[in-house]
Order: structure tokens, then sequence, then C-alpha cells
């Protein structure tokens, strides 16, 4: 039998099921991986007692039957998420020592479904980034190298460590957050399948807060098949987040059909960015016979208002997030700074802030507390919140005109080399969001899918943009895309 | 819009965090290739477009304004950097 931590969920709770394997067996095979894979800086607090103890009482459940899907399968959680009694620090020195007392509703979930909880995983700090490079805990490593380059890749971000955790199979899956592309882009430069929901779909109490009008819960996987499983099993109406959608959560597996004939898909004009490589054009009109091949109607279609998606989200992420962050103050939880003799409570603020968080917080929440203060609210915040209506209504426009999907790449490049971006401007980080970040303005659903690799060896991925709540339509599309694309290439094992 | 330290300076103070004053000048440079970034939005005709309040057409919910929740002074303190005798301490607010 091939290593059972190798194994995607759909896989391994059908050979459950079957009692050809246990969930302690799943357990102990991917506690083994992660032990052997501390060069990759994935796992950043472990929980194998926790993991074991979550095992037998999924294996006893199975073996009363009638356990859910998720039942026995050992997941990576990212550590944006609160977990009870277990170190929840959003990959930030501020939260360090930080044990919550209680659990985020989403990883509750998925703990009621009987998923066995790994770890915690490696993020950007706050989840603010694009390449993991401003975690506390250091940097997480992509398992794809380009060839025999020993060269450190990002896994990207902010999900980087449940990327490369998913890719290098030291979970069956994982958990990520998504507020401007941080699920889709680092499934893309690992290989993996990450989709983020409608906004409203999964519950956002107890994941520590970003920007709350965009952040997302989603899953991080092996196959579409995988990730309709999981979203399922995080979806809920939770009347502790009053925007949580209160519709009923379908069984997305059960519309995995493969079956696009007919459906039309939109190709945005504005997606073919100047300058963008050939590899990734090469990518898109591929990806995008394949959906003709695959019965699917190919429509040109136009988003008037793409280029202006990231400076918007550049205004409006950092504004919620210098209010969202406006809590550590070395009071209620976490770090507080050491104190001079004389020093009062706005000190202690200022040091603990000034201590506690990296360079990129910092900058991001003071660019916040820029265009929020006195004289600026209107000339930045509210026009980046009107040109946000804007780029909605461009999305609500092609959906009424009978669009059932919007193909795009889904990052602008394959995985970078870490540290490649360390004299590059705040803002050249910030156009790895380009593709995805319109998706959160807009409330939307996204799927990153790998299809095809660059020539260097390294994975690239397409993303598939739904109608909002249609997330079961938006994986059967993804579901065809990646059968058409059959990207079976895994990472060789150097680590 | 060109943003200067004393700017950087003030934003700073305004967000609590301690910015030393060698680290101004490169603030206040970020600053600037940010918001020269987010000018682009001024391109944008916005004439009658309502700020986005809600990125979903939906209501947000209303519960009754009742007790649910409570009694936990223990789990509410068990974080905290320094707590005593059932409350947070903090440096002396009041002289």
């Amino acid at each position: 039998m091939t290593d059972l931590n190798t194994l995607g969920l759909a896989e391994a709770r059908d050979l459950l099921r079957k009692g050809e394997t246990t969930s302690v067996e799943l357990t102990e095979a991917c506690l083994g991986a992660i032990d052997a894979a501390e060069a990759l800086n994935a796992f950043v607090h472990k929980t194998p007692e926790i993991a074991l103890e979550r095992a037998k009482a999924a294996d006893a459940r199975l073996a009363d039957g009638d356990a859910p899907a998720m039942c026995g399968l050992p997941i990576g959680i990212k550590d944006l998420f609160c977990t009870e009694g277990v170190p929840s620090q959003a990959a930030s020195r501020i939260l360090e020592g930080f044990k919550p007392q209680y659990e985020s509703t989403v990883s509750q979930n998925l703990r009621d479904a009987g998923a066995v909880m790994l770890g915690k995983l490696n993020m950007d700090e706050f989840a603010m980034g694009s390449s993991n490079e401003t975690s506390t805990y250091g940097n997480a490593i992509n398992p794809w190298r380009r060839g025999n380059d020993e060269a450190a890749l990002t896994p990207g971000g902010s999900s980087g460590g449940s990327a490369s955790a998913v890719a290098a199979d030291l979970c069956l899956a994982a958990t990520g957050t998504d507020t401007g592309g941080s699920i889709r882009q680092p499934a893309a430069f690992t290989g993996t399948v990450g989709i983020k929901p409608t906004y409203g779909r999964c519950s956002r109490w107890g994941i520590i807060a970003f920007a709350s009008s965009l952040d997302q819960a989603g899953p991080m996987t092996k196959s579409v098949r995988d990730a309709a499983i999981m979203l399922e099993a995080m979806c809920s109406t939770d009347p502790k987040d009053s925007t949580s959608i209160d519709l009923p959560v379908p069984n997305f597996e059960a519309m995995l059909t493969g079956d696009i004939k007919g459906k039309k898909i939109g190709i945005p004009t504005e997606y073919r960015m100047e300058g963008m490589p050939e590899e990734i054009e090469t990518l898109w009109s591929d990806g995008t016979a394949m959906l003709r091949d695959a019965g699917a109607e190919i429509v040109d279609i136009s988003l008037p208002h793409t280029k202006y998606a990231l400076p918007a989200y550049y205004v409006i992420a950092p504004a919620e997030a210098s209010s969202n962050l406006a809590r550590y103050d070395g009071v209620r939880y976490g770090h507080r700074a050491k104190l001079s003799q004389g020093d009062g409570i706005t000190e202690m603020y200022e040091k603990t802030r000034a201590e506690g968080f990296g360079d990129e917080v910092q900058r991001r929440i003071m660019i916040g507390t820029y265009v929020l203060s006195a004289g600026f609210y209107d000339a930045y915040y509210n026009r980046a919140r009107r040109v946000r209506t804007l780029i909605k209504r461009d999305f609500e426009q092609v959906f009424a005109d009978g669009i059932d999907a919007i193909l795009t790449p889904a990052t602008p490049s394959a995985a970078f080399g870490l540290g490649e971006m360390a004299d590059a401007d705040p803002v050249q980080m910030y156009l790895n969001d380009i593709f995805t970040v319109t998706v959160n303005l807009a409330g939307l659903p996204g799927i990153a899918v790998p299809t095809g690799t660059d020539r260097q060896g390294l994975p690239l991925g397409l993303q598939l943009i739904g109608r909002p709540w249609e997330e079961g339509e938006l994986l059967n599309t993804a579901y065809a895309l990646e059968s058409a694309a059959g990207f079976v290439a895994k990472p060789a094992k150097w680590w | 819009m060109s943003i200067d330290e004393n700017t950087a300076a003030r934003v700073a103070k305004l967000a609590r965090i301690k910015v030393e004053d060698e680290a101004l000048p490169a603030l206040a440079s970020d600053f600037n290739r940010i918001l020269g970034f987010i000018e682009q939005l001024n391109e944008v005709d916005v004439e009658g477009v309502e700020p986005m309040t809600s990125v979903t057409p939906v209501r947000l919910k209303r519960r009754d304004d009742v007790v649910t929740d409570g009694n936990q002074q223990q789990k509410v303190l068990a974080n905290a950097p320094d707590a005593r005798e059932g409350f947070f301490a903090v440096p002396k607010v009041v002289e």
C-alpha cells in the first residue's frame, strides 16, 4: 500500500469505510511525515497528543457507522484559526503565548465532523503577505524546486504553511484563509487546489481578523473532490458571525459530474496584463481549450474596473486591519513590552505594538490609519469603497449576461525564490494578488486548480470564478478542468 | 500628495506604534510609494456611485438584546500579561 500520508481525503475516507485502514494509522503516517519535514517549516505547533486522541475517537465512531465524510481524516490548521488550548498566534510575535479558551467555528465544524488536527500551520503575519516571509516563525518552504537548483522557493502566502504541508503530503488537507488571494496564490505555487467560497459561506468567528469585509476561510487540498468534501464540512450558518449566510450547505461532492456542456465560460480581456509571461498566456489558452473541448461555450468578456482592484484593496484592507488590530495593546492577551521607569499606558501601547508587530504589519496598520484619518477619509477610504461597488457591478453585469464562470490565471508567475523580493518595494509584492483580489472585493467564490508546469518544472494554476453561492457549480467546472488537465506531478522529495 | 517625516510620525502616533526618529524617512518613503499606487483610484469616475457597505445583499442579522454568555472571568483573564484580583492590570493611568 502507498504511504498513507500521500492519500487525498476521498481516498482515505473510502479506505476507512472499507475498514482497510484506521484513523490512527493515517494520523501516525502524517505525524511521521511532519517530523521528517522540519526543513519545510510548515507545521509550527504540532499537536500529536490531540491528534492521536481524536483519531482513536474517530475510529470508534467509524466502527459505530454513520460517521461524516471528514471523520478520521488528519488535517492541518492555519495558525490564524483559534484552537482551544493550542497556540494560535497568526504567526505574530504580538500573540506569543496566546492559547485561546475557545475554538473557531470552522475548526469546531471540522472537529465535530471527526477530522483530526495534526497541528498549526505557518503563514504570513496576520495573513499579510504573499510569500510567507513575514512570519514570526520564519519562512515556510515550498517542497517544489526549480529542477536540480537547490534554491529555496516560497510556497506563496499568506497560507504558505498550509500549501507546503499539503503539497509535501504532511497532511491530507489543510485549512486556509483568503483576504486577497491567500488560498488561491499558494495553491497555484504548490500544485494544490484551493477554494475561497462566497463571502459569508464560512463563519469568520474565531478566525483572527485581518480585513473583515474580505476574509473567508476555505480548504486547501490535493484534488477538487477533496475541496468539495472539506468545504461542505467547514461551511455553516453561525449566529456568532452576523455576516454568515442563512442558506443550506449543499452536498458539493454530489455535484461533481464533470458535465459542463453548454456552460458559458467568460475570458476577461482585462486580465491579459501587459508583460504577462508567455508561459502564463499558454497555460491560460490551454485551459480555455480544455473547457471548450469539454463542451463549454467560451465567451470574451470585459471587467472594465479590474485595473483598480489592487489599489482599492490596498485602501480597504489596511483600513480594516488598522481597526481590527487595534485590539493588540498588551492588556488582554499576548505580548506586553517591558516598560521603563515612568512609562505610562501610552508608552505601553506604543512599545508593545512596535515590538510585537513585524514591518509589513506595521506598515499596513499605519497606511490604514492614514486613509481613515480626518481629512483623508473621503479621498481614500470612501473613494475605494465606491470603486469596490463598480468592481462588483462588473461581475454582476457579466453574470446577468449569462456567464456561468470566469477563467483567469491564478498568479502572474510560478513560485519565486525566498528573498528574491527583499529589495523590491512593497507594491511589487502586492502585484502577486492581481488576478485574485477582485474576487474578494466582489465577495465571489474562486478556486485555483493546477493545470500545468513552467519550463523549470514548477506548477502553475488557473483560477475559476463563480457566481455567488454557487460553489457547487464552480467546483464542478473546476473538476472538469482538473480532469482535462490531468496534473499529477509531485515535488521530488529532498527534505 | 507627499508624506513627510512629520506626517509619518503623526500617523505612527495615531496608530500607537513607536517608531524611532531614524526610521521615519524610510517609513515616509514607503508610504509615498504605496499612496502613489493608490492614487490611480482618482482616474475612476465615481460620481453617483454608493460606497459599498456590504458585499452580499443580505441585511445584517439581528438578535434579541439579551445576555447569552458570561461568568467566565477566569477564561477571560487566562491570557492576560498581567491580571490581578480578577482584573486586567495596566500601568498607572491617573496620578
